[in-house]
């Protein structure tokens, strides 16, 4: 029997216990790391270079030495190395500085109006995969409606600019049809137009992803097993097919979420939502250094993590990963 | 109504313009084994999965008229009994396991879901038998196996574990298409004798698709040769090896190497198989590449029976 198991084909001590090894893992957070450093140092200089707080804080009369005086308090009379420098120690100890807009601490200002930029983002996030999934796999498996439907939402969601979209839903549901209220104080009504608005575009994507990946998932030969295993057709497309679609979906999909994080701005502004997208886009307008700063930074933190955590999952999903094996078994993201 | 568990006569499965299969017949009576033999392109596996009505509906016109297998009907079979038919009476053995098997799922899971769908097992139930159905086929350490993944396996134990998949419904009728021919050769034996094992042990009928005649040879009952989507000759495995009646049965085995007469000089077919291909075949369709062709060769043969071996040749005429 040369083909029973030898000892070394036996499961290893080897056989990799945490969904990433450790190593992999390391890689994975330097990169991140990397990235947030890379984030907050173009924020910095952008920021920096377009525009100057102090004449936008001041009345355009005010004494030149009003104006020294002010910069110095702020600290942007020094050289900016150091000033990037000082954020940097700052923000390393979790001190983003004072807004010069309000006046308070950073931190617990961009804290918060997180939830409300959490809420809107998990909201959008769960329609478009509680619905693009569903949708992409049934419109591969059996085409018809689900098809069409994919088609026209995709339509939508690729070809209309999300502030676009937001006006056109609250003028139809708001204004004529007086189903939702338009404004966003509180309440799972208040969530819906701009949830909505905000999924469409991942909907879409989501959802063309899925179908592709199915299309293609359902002429392997493993499909064609568990047909001939007699399972219900609902088994072999749910769980054998889609099984098979979901890593470049999940990796798909950490990326979707930050972008909901950054669309999030568009959507915030449109429907006046109190969150950190339109914290950052009144800090933008008043050049509120420290406040911009500190609502890219965990913005972008809340980015890396997201992606962070689609790796792990994607490890999880597909032992191959994990293993370092490599085989044609499942679709290439 | 016949007691065979397979029944199938006037089968044609065409692949739009493809006509695969045709006028296709073919009876396997409970316990008997069967080998299907053909060159690839003869439509030996087109024919197989027609035999479970695998063929994807949109894509492939299958017809017939007579299409059996184990007492269900799958001219007009229902999707329940359809899926009662594919793995509770038929098993099918695929030629890659590492293809035919879901790479993401463990090998507990994929014997386990045929448990529980044809014997109606409990999960955890399910669970111990499909170790046991391991164990069964030679693989060691089932229970922690059961958590693995099809890559974490060698290819023979890969087979090994789609045959345990194949069994797990207790089929009448093992169903194998080309089961060692992506295997290295140090291991095909071994899966060919735990097949025969297993099929001795549970007194199942046996229909194994290859491109391979001389393995026929102490495996199976009876032999089905197939060319260009037909059916040239079937016979008792002695009658064909002792006495081809068809040219080309003749010329296969004439081409195989022989270790009692190494150097005797082998045939090789001239030019390339007729493709079971497009339109209508007239003649014989080994005609052109036939070293014994006459006149008659030009109308197509039916099946004549000469004792036990019927072959559709003019000569038997």
């Amino acid at each position: 029997m040369s083909d029973t198991t030898l000892p070394s084909l036996k499961p290893s001590p080897r056989r990799a216990t945490s969904p990433l090894r450790s190593r992999a893992l390391r890689a994975r957070v330097s990169h991140a790391l990397a990235v947030l450093f890379g984030v907050s140092l173009l924020t910095f200089l952008v920021a920096h270079a377009t525009g100057d707080p102090v004449t936008l804080l001041l009345p355009a009369n005010a004494p030149e030495a009003t104006r020294i005086a002010l910069a110095h308090h702020l600290g942007l009379d020094q050289p900016l190395p150091v000033q990037y420098g000082l954020f940097l120690l700052h923000a390393l100890q979790g001190d983003f500085g004072r807004s010069f807009l309000y006046g308070q601490p950073v931190a617990p200002l961009v804290l918060q109006t997180l939830p409300a930029t959490l809420e809107l983002a998990a909201a959008a996030f769960c329609i478009a995969l509680l619905v693009g999934l569903p949708l992409g796999v049934l419109s591969a498996s059996r085409g018809g409606v689900a098809s069409a439907a994919l088609q026209l939402l995709s339509m939508l969601g690729l070809a209309m600019p999300a502030f676009w979209l937001g006006l056109m839903l609250v003028l139809v549901f708001a204004v004529q049809l007086h189903l939702l209220p338009v404004d966003s104080s509180g309440g799972v009504s208040h969530l819906v137009l701009p949830a909505l608005t905000l999924s469409l575009l991942s909907l879409a994507r989501i959802s063309r992803l899925v179908r592709s990946g199915m299309q293609e998932i359902l002429d392997r030969d493993f499909i064609r097993t568990a047909r001939a295993r007699g399972l219900p057709e609902w088994r072999v497309v749910w769980v054998h097919g889609l099984r098979n679609v979901l890593v470049p979906v999940v990796t798909m999909a950490g990326m979707e979420l930050g972008d909901l994080l950054s669309s999030a701005v568009v959507v915030e502004v449109v429907f006046a939502w109190p969150g950190i997208g339109r914290l950052s886009v009144e800090a933008l307008g008043a050049r509120d250094f420290p406040l911009l700063q500190g609502t890219v930074f965990i913005a972008g933190l809340g980015f890396v993590l997201i992606n962070l955590l689609a790796d792990i999952l994607c490890a999880r999903i597909d032992p191959r990963i994990a293993s370092g094996a490599t085989s044609s078994g499942s679709i290439a993201p | 109504m016949s007691t065979h568990l397979v029944d199938v006569s006037g089968l044609d499965v065409r692949f739009g313009a493809t006509h695969a299969v045709r006028d296709f017949s073919l009876a396997v009576a409970q316990g008997e084994s069967v080998g299907l033999v053909g060159e690839s392109g003869s439509g030996k596996s087109a024919a197989l999965l027609a035999l479970l009505g695998l063929h994807p509906e949109a894509r492939v016109q299958v017809s017939a008229r007579t299409l059996r297998v184990g007492g269900t009907d799958l001219l007009s079979a229902t999707g329940p009994q359809l899926r009662d038919l594919r793995g509770g009476v038929a098993g099918l053995i695929f030629q890659d396991p590492l293809a035919a098997l879901n790479p993401l799922l463990t090998v507990g899971a994929q014997v386990s879901e045929v448990l529980r769908r044809h014997r109606r097992l409990p999960a955890r139930a399910a669970r111990q038998e499909a170790a046991a159905l391991l164990a069964l086929v030679g693989i060691t350490d089932a229970q922690a196996r059961l958590g693995h993944y099809p890559h974490e396996f060698s290819g023979g134990m890969r087979q090994r574990v789609m045959i345990a998949t194949a069994l797990a419904g207790q089929p009448r009728l093992l169903l194998a298409d080309e089961p060692t021919t992506a295997l290295d050769v140090s291991v095909q034996s071994e899966i060919v004798r735990l097949i025969l094992r297993l099929r001795a042990e549970r007194g199942m009928g046996l229909l194994w698709v290859t491109h391979d005649l001389a393995l026929m040879a102490g495996i199976v009952d009876r032999v089905v040769v197939m060319y260009a989507g037909r059916v040239m000759e079937t016979a008792p495995v002695d009658a064909l090896y002792g006495r081809p009646r068809h040219p080309y049965t003749q010329t296969l085995l004439a081409s195989l190497p022989r270790l009692d007469r190494p150097h005797r000089p082998r045939a090789a077919l001239p030019a390339e198989a007729t493709a079971p291909g497009h339109g209508a075949q007239t003649g014989c369709p080994f005609a052109p590449r036939c070293p014994r062709r006459f006149s008659a060769c030009d109308t197509l043969p039916p099946l004549f029976t000469d004792g036990a071996t019927q072959a559709a040749c003019w000569l038997l005429a």
